[in-house]
């Protein structure tokens, strides 16, 4: 019974074949150990970098960071991957401060951090130096209700603006593919067919002064939240702490 | 039963902000066996203090949490019937939270 029992236990990963199954992967459904996780993970945006001609080299990129999980994780795989691939860029930090007190301040700690770790410049643009007004002070005067429409249009405006002074040539988000799932729902719900047919583009704005890019379009949530978790292995221990600083730091139920 | 277990990605919050607490479950049926079902319904009692919706839904956890017990996916181990032993490591890491 014991035997059968630790039997059932171990699943070998369906690549390698030698090493214990870590994660089901929600994309494939298939039982795959950590290693061969990163080196999929890693290479499946890389891919996606490459198919989609995403940047030239020579391109100066700002990448949005929140201090989130999804933007950490973006940081740290797009400087990986520079590094590995020589995609020749030039790669910026750039963050938001809206002014939310016990919100902002955290996770801001985190992309500072994200500065010292990935030896990445870090540009921050408030909401207080471009518009005189912080969220919480909007929130003052407005109440509750709509400061999340406020707040979405003038993130939008300080991160075009952000990248308009670092003078760059993109801006990357992190935006997953449960993200875009999530949109492509959301606009069938409110019927609105012009947004529809433009949200699941990997590359917007091209007509614009700065394109944005998703290059986690097609990256399942769980996985870039599982990528740092547990395999330290591969993940230096500081970034770890502050993944999990970042995690902690959203903490609006 | 000696077990470790770990919250992360915000659900510390519900547990008091203590990210790891050592714990002993005893089971509650005679064949002193533990199952993550067991499991989940001692931890709501014990160890969540506060809105234990964000922590489980009817008998499973609520989506959006992942749960690794020994560092492998409960997905490979049967989730709910996954056997535990004495010692295991079971984590619970919240994905609902900014990117």
């Amino acid at each position: 019974m014991e035997g059968n029992h630790e039997k059932a236990r171990v699943r070998l990963c369906y690549l390698c074949n030698q090493r214990r199954a870590a994660l089901k992967r929600p994309k494939t459904l298939e039982q795959i150990c950590r290693e061969c996780f990163y080196e999929v993970f890693e290479e499946e945006i890389h891919q996606v970098i490459v198919k989609n001609q995403l940047f030239k080299p020579g391109e100066r990129i700002a990448i949005g960071a929140s201090g989130g999980k999804d933007s950490t994780v973006l940081a740290y795989v797009l400087s990986e991957l520079n590094r590995r691939h020589n995609y020749g860029l030039d790669l910026f930090l750039l963050s938001v401060d809206e002014g939310i007190t016990g919100y902002r301040d955290d996770s801001l700690e985190t992309v500072k951090r994200n500065e010292l770790q990935y030896g990445l410049p870090l540009k921050i643009v408030s909401y207080k130096d471009l518009y005189g007004w912080t969220m919480d002070e909007i929130v003052k005067t407005i109440g509750l209700k709509n400061n999340c429409t406020f707040c979405g249009v003038f993130r939008r405006q300080a991160l075009d603006r952000g990248a308009a002074l670092l003078k760059v040539d993109k801006l990357v988000t992190g935006h997953n593919a449960d993200d875009i799932a999530e949109t492509v729902l959301l606009n069938i719900l409110r019927g609105d067919i012009a947004r529809l047919s433009r949200c699941t583009s990997i590359t917007t704005g091209e007509d614009g002064p700065i394109p944005r890019c998703k290059p986690f379009k097609y990256t399942y949530e769980k996985e870039i939240v599982i990528y740092p978790y547990g395999y330290g292995v591969k993940f230096p221990w500081i970034f770890f702490i502050a993944y999990c600083i970042s995690l902690l730091s959203v903490s609006y139920w | 039963m000696q077990l470790t277990l770990e919250f992360g990605g915000g659900l510390e919050l519900l547990c008091d902000s203590v990210k790891i607490h050592d714990v002993n479950v005893i089971p509650n049926n005679e064949v002193d066996k533990l199952t993550m079902k067991d499991l989940l319904v001692w931890v709501r009692t014990n160890v969540i203090k506060e809105r234990p919706e964000m922590f489980m839904k009817d008998d499973s956890v609520r989506p959006g949490v992942l749960v690794l017990v020994n560092d492998c996916d409960w997905e490979l181990s049967g989730q709910l019937d996954t056997p535990l032993e004495e010692k295991d490591v079971v984590v619970f890491i919240s994905t609902l939270h900014g990117g």
